[in-house]
């Protein structure tokens, strides 16, 4: 755990060494907010609560968490620091999850930069703070579902820019699999049980239930099994091809 | 315990193409191992290996008695390892680099202030303590990777082209370093630079194609050559007739040669019987016979020399076909 802890402190330092941090928290903000104001109509609304602003999260996630997960493996690889921290007493598992958990924790940063939304529609009338939290905690999980997938592209190459975008092209998919549009795409040629598991895994469906102040089991599930899954994957490929 | 590192038959694939074929090697506290070897000969990927940071197809590798595979967090724990290009996180100081470095070896607070200074101090690291290692010039980041390897006083220092791109005075006191830890340790030290060898290493081995070709001391290693330890004489044209029979009178003398001739002076090599010094007796024949000498001292063979003769066969062949 103490491994994980210093790998963890090391990266999250990292964000705020460099201009990135601040880059990337006013472009958060700045997104989420536009999206919110101009896209969901915020104010003509006239409802006191925050679903126009978490309802654009999924999309700005595909290019923004991408933007973050790209370079947590490639760059290492690239610039052969790899090799430091691979002949280190730690596991390979112990460095995947430090690094993980710091980009998560970076994103939480940035969500929780957004509290100013949260106060505006406290004074603008009587929101139910409950289904706001909820939507939070959504929000994060599904910003760490979205990064473990980034994080496991990026393991994969040593280009930031592929990883980047094939990142992004799998969690456009993700978020898009109960549209007609993927789904058609892969009604023609594909199984059926491929086109119904693609309904089911759809990031919208399950952040739309949270959005409504429900999180179930079954969501719950959904975002921490991909996190798991794809750390695990990222630790076997990082095994594999970490000299490569 | 004095083998501290030990490999048997470590062998490593990539793709189609053998990087390490069956090298088994052992170093032993004191040691310091030069590993030599052409571009490509597989030297950098036996010391990943030997790290832990590739695992081998074959065979295992021991680091003081703990084997790779099984323990690989206690064996890495005994090893100091700077990396070929010495790569390091840029955005990060040297202090920075070097407190985390000694966090995730298991020192904290105080102990981790400690060890980061001792380390910074015997790399001469201390006046860019603080700087971006973005910033620093190669002489510097090659010390600060120097600095994280020797941070927690390893058992085994497995050194990747330490001195590679430092310029001269860097390089001696790198070597200088090198030679004051060894005592203590099992040193591995892979270069291109052959004088190196001599200066730092106890040991050489020149690796080609993945396998060890040669194995041994500098001196023994520069034995090959056969003109190692032959004598080298430079006389007047008209004395060289009379000094060649001489020589070749000599007890321990087996053959005499004629390099060159020119403006009125001959080059002799006189060579040894099995390497041993005639470098005297030549010298009292030559007074004896009061004849005029210009020069005269005992070659050294050359592991320049050394190094082509045994890592060229592949470059011959190819070009005599």
């Amino acid at each position: 755990m103490r491994k994980i802890h210093i790998v963890f402190q090391r990266e999250f330092n990292a964000y705020f060494d460099t201009a990135v941090a601040y880059v990337y928290v006013s472009i958060f903000v700045a997104l989420t907010n536009t999206f919110a104001f101009y896209i969901g109509n915020f104010f003509v609304r006239g409802q006191a609560d925050l679903k126009v602003f978490f309802q654009y999260h999924p999309w700005i996630y595909i290019i923004l968490i991408p933007a973050i997960a790209m370079r947590l493996w490639a760059e290492e690889r690239k610039s052969g620091t790899i090799e430091l921290l691979m002949t280190l007493p730690i596991t390979t598992s112990h460095a995947v999850i430090g690094k993980f958990l710091a980009a998560w924790a970076f994103v939480g940063v940035a969500l929780i930069v957004t509290f100013p939304m949260w106060l505006t529609v406290n004074y603008l009338g009587i929101p139910d703070n409950g289904v706001i939290f909820v939507s939070y905690i959504g929000s994060f999980l599904m910003a760490g579902a979205f990064l473990a997938i980034g994080s496991f592209v990026s393991a994969l190459t040593k280009n930031q820019m592929i990883a980047f975008i094939v990142a992004s092209l799998i969690c456009f998919i993700l978020v898009m699999s109960s549209y007609p549009l993927v789904l058609g795409f892969f009604r023609n040629w594909a199984p059926d049980f491929v086109v119904s598991a693609l309904e089911a895994v759809s990031f919208l469906t399950h952040f739309q239930q949270i959005t409504q102040g429900l999180i179930t089991l079954p969501t719950l599930f959904f975002y921490t099994s991909l996190i798991v899954f794809f750390l695990f994957a990222n630790t076997l490929v990082i095994e594999h091809n970490k000299a490569v | 315990m004095t083998e501290l590192i030990k490999t048997y038959n470590i062998t490593k694939k990539f793709g189609d193409m053998a990087a390490v074929k069956n090298i088994s090697l052992s170093v032993r506290k004191g040691e310091v191992l030069g590993f030599l070897g052409p571009n490509g000969a597989g030297k950098s990927t036996t010391m990943k290996i030997i790290t832990g940071f590739i695992k081998p197809d074959y065979g295992s590798v021991d680091i003081c008695g703990v084997c790779m595979a099984d323990n690989p967090l206690i064996a890495k724990s005994k090893i100091g390892y700077l990396p070929e290009g010495a790569p390091a996180y840029c955005d990060m100081t040297p202090r920075t680099l070097l407190h985390f470095i000694a966090e995730i070896r298991g020192f904290y607070n105080h102990t981790r202030d400690k060890k980061v200074a001792q380390a910074a101090q015997k790399t001469g690291l201390y006046g860019v303590l603080d700087q971006n290692i973005d910033t620093l010039s190669k002489g510097y980041k090659r010390r600060v990777g120097l600095a994280h390897a020797i941070l927690h006083d390893p058992d085994i220092l497995i050194l990747d082209e330490p001195t590679d791109g430092l310029d001269p005075n860097q390089k001696y006191q790198v070597r200088k370093l090198i030679s004051e830890m060894a005592p203590h340790k099992a040193i591995i030290v892979s270069t291109h630079i052959l004088e190196e060898v001599e200066a730092v290493c106890s040991r050489a081995i020149i690796i080609d194609k993945g396998q060890i070709v040669a194995d041994g001391t500098a001196e023994s290693l520069m034995g090959r050559m056969p003109y190692h330890k032959s004598v080298a004489l430079s006389v007047a044209q008209e004395d060289a007739d009379k000094i060649k029979v001489a020589l070749y009178n000599l007890v321990g003398v087996i053959d005499v040669e004629e390099i060159s001739r020119h403006n009125g002076r001959v080059r002799l090599r006189v060579f040894p019987k099995s390497q041993i010094s005639i470098v005297d007796e030549i010298a009292e024949l030559v007074r004896n016979q009061s004849i005029a000498v210009d020069e005269l001292f005992v070659e050294r063979g050359k592991l320049d020399d050394v190094f082509r003769q045994v890592t060229s066969s592949d470059f011959l062949t190819n070009s005599s076909s």
